[in-house]
């Protein structure tokens, strides 16, 4: 298989999301509701760094240049990076926390799923190790999203606000684009405009359980898949990038 | 680990070692502490002995949680994802320790909300060595090597303490500590083969973490009040000055191979005593430090209590939630 640019871009993509998304949640760790959470979250945030490792070195395989998932953590810009944009949000609290980690692992598990028949066998095998993971993060995100709806009338107005400002972000995991369509072509893996309709399904149910009010869909987009990001992520690398960039080539 | 304060002259000293509360349970108590074997939750326990593992304990689970957060500094600058993966592991296992070891208080009749509420509002200590900051990446090595490899001296002897919970859990600790010691160790070689700014961030640690280190051994044996009771309870096993030595000698070795000194002038070997002299302990900067006499200690509890109290809407609602489902169920029933 010759390497294409698509392709190296939707598996940076991936490595992408989960590499920002167990930066953000690693900032918990400490610092959580219960000792529980801490190990929790500390734990998903471990999968989604791990699984970042995997997919930034396979992306630097593909791409030829010598480049290693430390260059390419830490050595690129914000305009490079092509995670979504809800993976870069900041935390605020337990909640958005939670119903982010929820939207978004609803997602990975149909990635994960469809991708294990990758033509790209390297891929293929990452997508098998990953998704266990990703159920898990579902399962346990899902439960935390059920009780803090359904629970006292403050955790549901959290809930609620946390779901009501993530919501428009999600627009964005299918939004249509060449990339995709070279990669479902290719049969590398699935476009993900495909998968809105089994994310629903999977998501609307478990909302409906916590008593949530699922938001209409509105016209706003954004874009980070495509480089063009929110403020926060300046701010995310920044802190992330701080002791590659000031001692340029030393070994860690 | 962490239970220096076992020993702090101050706290109210039990005195009347096996003080009769009823002279059967006490002679079989006793005969098994000098057997050497296991007492169990459900074995009957002089209060002072359940008193005083349910401090030590409940210490240490204290010190595991809050020493989260001075390594938990460096999780999100971490300088390569291996690094990072490793170190979010640690602090990982460190909550975990907690976890244990609070799970072992509450074998001895102690709830863990009691005892974080004696945490939160400073009644309970925990070790003071958490109360310096974490300034330069090289810390996160220094601090698994020289702190983690204290913590270690300090504790493989309490996974044959006489009470069997805290012993098993700590069999656990001990294990993951001394993989911490190894991988912080490993971090500093790193750092020692690269730049000349990189060995001076790990001399610069390595200053700032020695002594407090070594303190971590507690007061000396002389100075020791509570020392006496729990060795013969079998809930301290070797004195504080004899695993201090230990731990210099053992520590001094590794120093050189690495390549870094100690800020200690005095610190040198002993033919005749066949171990390494060190300088004077300023304990006035120990007892300070102890006794949360820094704004180290105020900003380690703030962060403890903030991570509490911003929980709390969440602790609620799982309650709730549970409340709820529980009523739903018995309805349909
Ligand atoms: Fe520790
Ligand atoms: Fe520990
Ligand atoms: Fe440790």
């Amino acid at each position: 298989m010759t390497t294409t640019p698509a392709h190296i871009e939707y598996v940076t993509r991936l490595g992408d999301n989960a590499l920002i998304l167990g930066q953000r949640m690693s900032e918990w760790c400490g610092h959580a509701p219960v000792l529980e959470e801490d190990m929790a979250l500390a734990n998903m945030s471990l999968d989604l760094i791990g699984q970042a490792r995997m997919l930034l070195t396979h992306a630097g395989k593909l791409e030829g240049k010598g480049r290693d998932e430390d260059q390419l953590a830490f050595l690129r810009t914000e305009m490079h990076y092509r995670n979504l944009t809800l993976c870069e949000l900041p935390n605020v609290d337990f909640g958005r926390t939670m119903v982010r980690n929820f939207l978004f692992a609803s997602l990975q598990v149909l990635l994960w799923e469809r991708l294990l028949a990758s033509s790209d066998t390297e891929l293929a095998a990452i997508a098998a190790k990953s998704l266990k993971e990703a159920r898990y993060h579902a399962q346990h995100a899902g439960d935390w999203v059920v009780r803090l709806g359904d629970g006292t009338a403050e955790s549901h107005e959290r809930a609620q606000a946390a779901l009501d400002y993530l919501w428009p972000y999600t627009a964005e995991f299918f939004a249509a684009n060449p990339t995709d369509e070279a990669i479902a072509a290719a049969g590398i893996g699935p476009a993900w405009s495909e998968l809105e309709a089994a994310w629903e399904a999977v998501v609307v149910p478990v909302l409906n359980e916590a008593t949530l009010t699922v938001p209409a869909r509105t016209p706003f987009k954004s874009y980070g898949k495509f480089g063009r990001h929110s403020e926060h992520l300046g701010h995310l690398l920044s802190e992330m990038q701080y002791l590659q960039r000031t001692y340029p080539g030393a070994q860690w | 680990m962490y239970t220096q304060a076992l020993d702090i002259p101050q706290q109210n000293a039990e005195k009347a070692p096996r003080a009769v509360e009823n002279p059967a349970y006490q002679a079989e108590f006793d005969a098994k502490i000098d057997a050497g074997g296991y007492i169990e939750a459900k074995d009957w326990m002089p209060e002072a002995y359940r008193k005083t593992l349910v401090r030590q304990i409940s210490q240490h689970a204290h010190s595991e949680i809050v020493g989260m957060l001075p390594e938990g500094n460096w999780i999100t600058r971490a300088p390569t994802l291996k690094r990072k993966a490793i170190l979010l592991a640690k602090v990982q296992d460190e909550g975990g320790h907690g976890l244990y070891l609070y799970a072992a208080a509450e074998t001895l009749g102690v709830s863990r909300d009691e005892l974080l509420d004696a945490l939160h509002t400073g009644k309970a200590k925990y070790s003071s060595i958490f109360n310096y900051p974490t300034l330069t990446w090289a810390d996160i090595g220094v601090i698994g090597w020289l702190v983690d490899g204290a913590a270690i001296m300090n504790q493989i002897p309490l996974c044959k303490c006489s009470y069997g919970p805290y012993a098993r859990a700590m069999v656990r600790i001990c294990k993951e500590e001394s993989f911490h010691q190894r991988q912080g160790y490993d971090l500093l070689l790193t750092m020692m083969k690269g730049t000349q700014e990189q060995r001076e961030m790990v001399q610069d640690a390595v200053n700032r973490w020695w002594w407090p280190s070594i303190m971590m051994f507690g007061p000396h044996d002389k100075d020791s009040v509570h020392s006496g009771q729990s060795a013969r309870w079998g809930i301290k096993r070797i004195s504080n000055d004899d695993l201090r030595q230990k731990f210099v000698d053992a520590t001094v070795k590794q120093a050189e191979v690495l390549g870094v000194t100690m800020p200690d002038p005095e610190l040198k070997w002993n033919e005749e005593r066949g171990h390494y002299d060190f300088g004077a302990i300023d304990w006035d900067e120990f007892w300070n430090v102890v006794n949360g006499h820094g704004q180290g200690n105020v900003d380690r509890l703030a962060a403890r209590v903030k991570a509490w109290e911003d929980g709390a809407w969440v602790r609620e609602a799982a309650l709730e939630h549970e409340r709820k489902r529980a009523a739903r169920e018995h309805q349909a029933a």
